[in-house]
């Protein structure tokens, strides 16, 4: 890309540049650190030059937006066509509460919605089951049947929304009883616009709601794959998460490399149950961390969509260009925010915030100021939501595509991350995939010792958490913070029992032992669950019919 | 105290977040104790019956759910049914500063919540195991 003689003339300059005055400012005054790195640890120099990315070919390693390699974005108009959906991870308590907070948001300006249920419906238990005692309703809305879900949607157009759902185990239920609801609103379910989560790597790897063993899951998955593939073609039937791969320690490589390794074993586990790959790969979709480096994370994310592409058309040989394309979701990184002066994390999601739509992202949810204490109030993710639509209409980043390519640094740092990354996915497939080495436990070991070395690095002082480790005051007491109603929890009971008693309970019986039969098969699960679902089975009841026949995860210890 | 002060690490309810728990299991080792990390999803009958079996100085959990007003407290409460009340108990994770007094009353001795640095959880057992 640059002339070689004028490279040469940039090298020399550069040097003298270094002697003459460089060194004569350092000598009266010192950097302020001995080394400079990035969030992640890789090396940052004093100065990027045209030297720096010589070897870089423009069409070949950036290209344009919407075309492979897809480095510049996977829009050919990207902002200036659509703004990012701006969609809020929401839900609490009851669906009734949960409805309430999503009419909220939508009247407030977000444009998609996002579910978030808690920990009993994650791991498929209802509300009355003895390991749901504590939990109903904190972390997420608590659904146990398909009455639940129609309460949570009530008066939302599915044909008007698209709601992304996290889910991971009992994706295939929960997108049933989305199914099951639309139908009764009369949209069709091939007008359905959505996402489910859907990644059970990375429940191993870092979240912990898993429910059934890998081959089961991944027998799941690829249903997914294959009956939305043809009953609803405009879903994306999975967020294949570097989110959480992040939070739970990784640095930015490390998030990239273990994320795309697990695509690459749901695009291989596909594959093997027969699909074609230009036949669900365009539906796939990613989920990325919004981190403080704001300038590494546009980074990762260049590097991230460049990486994807080239393993789509080389590994796969996909023919299709949608099939290459990395679109993706992203939320500002939790593990960022700090429960000492809590407004701070309005200005840390801010620069999160631009880090993600430098960085191209398709969808953003962003964090709310307290949420290091608690889910967030009303008045705060109504703030969560301006940080995004201040950035969207007043801040100019939106007007132009990809505007930071061509910086020195920048191009330099995506390269760096892209060969890194691959390296990782390299000593992935050495040890027989990702599966394997999740069940070896290299991957959790490595986002162990990243979370051990960053802790480390604060209590040196060596990084610093303005609140935390500097600039501390004495906290006053928390202000109004989010609490859930412990009474959910009898709600959910009370109207589970009631359910037991109004719904068939013969069909239900029917259906549950239908599905038991046909788990047993290697029939794709989709329609029987859907049957189910529309019979008012709970989820707790139709995931123990799973659990019966495909057993439970056993976690080994790694530490 | 001659022997190594002896931890449990453990992870009752539901929460899969483990960053935390595994960030202090391996901060406690380092400082020389003896750490038993339970892994993810146990029931309080689970944790207490460790931590007999296990003959530990120290329980010390970690919620992030906000399912810690009852959890913690039915640990506590089983290990004293069974007799064992020279057991140092401690939490942390997402708690609300509200909660810590109503915590403590229950028997859970120390709370440490997010921004706490690894050092303090060490002194703190060093200073407080009751074996």
């Amino acid at each position: 890309m640059f002339d070689k003689n004028k490279l040469e003339e940039i090298r020399l300059e550069k040097q003298n540049w270094t002697k003459n005055n460089v060194e004569k400012t350092i000598s009266r005054f010192p950097e302020r650190k001995e080394s400079f790195k990035t969030g992640s640890n890789l090396e940052v120099k004093r100065l990027y030059t045209p030297d720096d990315i010589e070897d870089l070919d423009y069409n070949e390693k950036l290209g344009f937006p919407g075309q492979y390699p897809f480095t510049r974005g996977v829009q050919p108009t990207m902002y200036r066509g659509r703004l990012w959906t701006m969609r809020q991870y929401a839900g609490f308590a009851t669906a009734e509460e949960s409805n309430k907070r999503y009419k909220y948001l939508l009247e407030q300006g977000q444009t998609g919605l996002s579910v978030a249920f808690d920990l009993p419906t994650q791991i498929g238990y209802d509300s009355d089951h003895p390991l749901s005692e504590g939990e109903v309703g904190k972390v997420g809305v608590a659904i146990d049947s398909l009455k639940d879900m129609e309460i949570l949607f009530d008066g939302i157009p599915l044909d008007k929304v698209s709601t992304s759902m996290t889910i991971n185990a009992p994706a295939s239920v929960l997108l049933a009883m989305y199914i099951a609801v639309a139908e009764k609103q009369g949209v069709p379910k091939g007008s359905l616009r959505g996402t489910i989560q859907n990644d059970i790597l990375k429940e191993y790897i870092a979240r912990g709601t898993y429910i059934f063993p890998p081959k089961a899951s991944m027998r799941l998955i690829t249903n997914i794959f294959e009956y939305c593939s043809k009953e609803v073609p405009k879903w994306n039937t999975i967020s294949i998460s570097g989110y959480h791969i992040r939070e739970a320690g990784a640095t930015a490589v490390q998030e990239v490399a273990f994320t795309l390794a697990d695509g690459i074993a749901y695009v291989e586990a596909a594959i093997e149950a027969g699909l074609d790959v230009d036949d669900f790969a365009p539906r796939l979709s990613f989920f990325f961390n919004a981190h403080n480096d704001l300038l590494e994370e546009v980074a990762k994310f260049r590097a991230a969509r460049r990486l994807w592409a080239r393993i789509m058309k080389e590994r796969f040989n996909a023919k299709n260009e949608k099939s290459m394309m990395l679109k993706f979701h992203t939320q500002t990184a939790g593990s960022t925010l700090t429960a000492q002066q809590p407004d701070n994390n309005i200005v840390r999601v801010t620069i999160q915030t631009l880090a993600a739509v430098l960085g191209g992202t398709q969808s953003l949810h962003t964090n709310s100021r307290d949420e290091a204490l608690a889910l967030p109030t009303e008045e705060s993710v109504r703030i969560a939501l301006r940080t995004q639509q201040i950035v969207a209409y007043e801040s100019g980043v939106t007007e132009t595509i990809d505007p930071l390519a061509g910086s020195y640094y920048i191009e330099s740092l995506t390269n760096k991350i892209e060969e890194e990354a691959m390296n990782y996915i390299k000593k992935i497939d050495e040890l027989g995939g990702a599966i394997k080495a999740i069940e070896s436990g290299y991957i959790q070991k490595e986002i162990q010792d990243a979370a051990y070395n960053y802790q480390m690095e604060i209590e040196s002082g060596k990084r610093i958490v303005v609140g935390v480790n500097k600039f501390q005051i004495e906290e006053e007491g928390h202000k109004d913070i989010l609490r859930v109603d412990p009474e959910v929890e009898r709600l959910q009971r009370e109207k589970l029992k009631a359910l037991k008693e109004e719904r068939d309970n013969r069909l239900v019986e029917d259906v549950l032992m239908k599905l038991k039969e046909k788990a047993n098969t290697s029939e794709n699960l989709m329609p029987y669950i859907l049957d189910a679902v529309k019979a008012y089975a709970t989820l707790g009841e139709i995931c123990g019919v799973l659990r019966e026949v495909f057993g439970e995860y056993e976690q080994s210890i790694i530490l | 105290m001659d022997r190594p002060i002896r931890v449990l690490v453990a992870k009752p309810g539901l929460d899969g977040h483990d960053r935390g728990a595994k960030v202090i299991a391996r901060a406690l080792r380092d400082a020389g104790m003896e750490v038993i990390y339970t892994g993810l999803r146990q029931t309080p009958e689970q944790i207490v019956q460790a931590a007999i079996q296990e003959d530990v100085d120290v329980v010390a959990m970690s919620i992030l759910s906000g399912a810690h007003n009852h959890l913690f407290p039915k640990v506590v409460n089983l290990l004293r049914e069974e007799g064992v009340d020279d057991v140092l108990v401690i939490g942390g994770g997402v708690i609300p500063e509200d909660d810590i007094p109503k915590l403590k009353e229950a028997g859970i001795e120390e709370i440490f919540t997010p921004g706490t640095s690894t050092k303090d959880v060490v002194e703190y057992i060093k200073r407080n195991v009751k074996r």
